[in-house]
């Protein structure tokens, strides 16, 4: 089994986790950036966060034969404070250049308000402006539906923004038509309690088809499992998926996707 | 395949309700909430996941004016809270 974890927040995690994800056949890990458990108290605090994602992660990862990549942003939880996220946003230029930065991410909503929406606004604006990809976060729980309806309509409004290049994430059975029917990647997001299971995930793969959808473990700080997709390949294979149809979920479909932008490989390609 | 654990999991959530019920206090809205969404398992249709976490969403599309916190707790409060 060979797979690429498109999201998952390593600088909370072990090396054990890195030897246990590559010995199960991750061939890339992809880190977006997020909120820390707590609210940082100064654009100086997300600098450093860039650094650590862009000069330490990658070396870690090296040592267990993994690529790592990552995306850049204020983050939703942290966007409230939309001075701060102004200021966070103005730095991210100076890191775009970086040779494991593939995008914009992850950006998105938390509890729908309006300065979370300015803040995701104005990365929409970074992203188009730039040329990235970009990686949205939907909101948790009840505040689901409607942040990704809003996210929708802000995506939907800048023009220059072209959905193939967008995935919106942690998808659920309530969101997942308006992610794919609007032309943008889909995302499910494979957790214990939150979110979605793997079985989950394989009825959502049997009712919408493989195409421009990927899972992920976007594990962190909090109860998350980081081998929550090869576990995810083996549902696949237990409901009767074939090999290929499995390769392309958790190999090809995020290749696809983040090879969009030319700084994406794979190890041994 | 799963029946074994989604009977587990009915079985949990049964003896949830009960011990809701032997507690003392009212239900607060997320126990309502899951009663209601509850109600969407019955019948025929297909979409039962879809349709309880609809159930259990924000129907409004206003953005808020300010986040009160930053967690989510599963149910939407309504208009009220």
């Amino acid at each position: 089994m060979r797979y690429i974890e498109p999201h998952a927040h390593m600088v909370s995690r072990t090396t054990d986790d890195y030897a246990a994800m590559a010995a199960a056949g991750c061939q890339a890990v992809c880190e977006p950036a997020f909120w820390a458990g707590f609210d940082r108290s100064s654009a100086a605090g997300f600098y450093d966060y860039f650094r650590q994602l862009t000069e330490f992660e990658p070396k870690r990862a090296a040592k267990f034969g993994l690529t790592h990549y990552c995306w850049l942003c204020v983050n939703p939880k942290e966007s409230e404070d939309l001075k701060l996220a102004i200021e966070v946003i103005d730095l991210i230029p100076r890191f775009l250049d970086r040779p494991n930065v593939i995008g914009i991410g992850e950006i998105g909503l938390n509890k729908n308000t309006r300065n979370e929406l300015k803040a995701l606004e104005a990365q929409i604006d970074l992203a188009a402006r730039h040329k990235q990809l970009i990686l949205v976060h939907t909101p948790h729980l009840e505040d689901k539906l409607k942040g990704t309806k809003l996210i929708v309509d802000a995506l939907k409004s800048d023009s220059r923004i072209e959905p193939g290049r967008v995935i919106i994430d942690h998808v659920e059975e309530h969101t997942i038509e308006l992610a794919l029917n609007a032309g943008f990647w889909a995302g499910m997001t494979l957790y214990p309690e939150s979110k979605c299971t793997a079985a989950r995930a394989v009825d959502m793969i049997d009712l919408y088809g493989a195409e421009r959808l990927w899972m992920n473990s976007a594990c962190d700080w909090g109860v998350s499992v980081p081998l929550a997709v090869p576990r995810a390949a083996l549902e696949m294979r237990a409901r009767g998926h074939g090999r290929a149809a499995i390769d392309k979920l958790i190999y090809g479909n995020p290749r696809e996707f983040m090879s969009q932008c030319p700084k994406f490989g794979v190890n041994h390609e | 395949m799963y029946f074994m654990e989604a009977r587990a999991k009915l079985i949990d959530l049964a003896a949830f309700l009960d011990r809701v019920e032997r507690a003392a206090g009212e239900d607060d809205f997320r126990v309502a909430a899951l009663r209601r969404a509850l109600g969407e398992l019955s019948g025929n249709g297909g979409q039962r996941a879809r349709r309880a976490l609809l159930s259990l969403s924000d129907p409004t599309s206003e953005p808020l004016a300010a986040a009160q916190g930053k967690s989510a707790c599963g149910a939407w409060a309504g208009q009220g809270r």
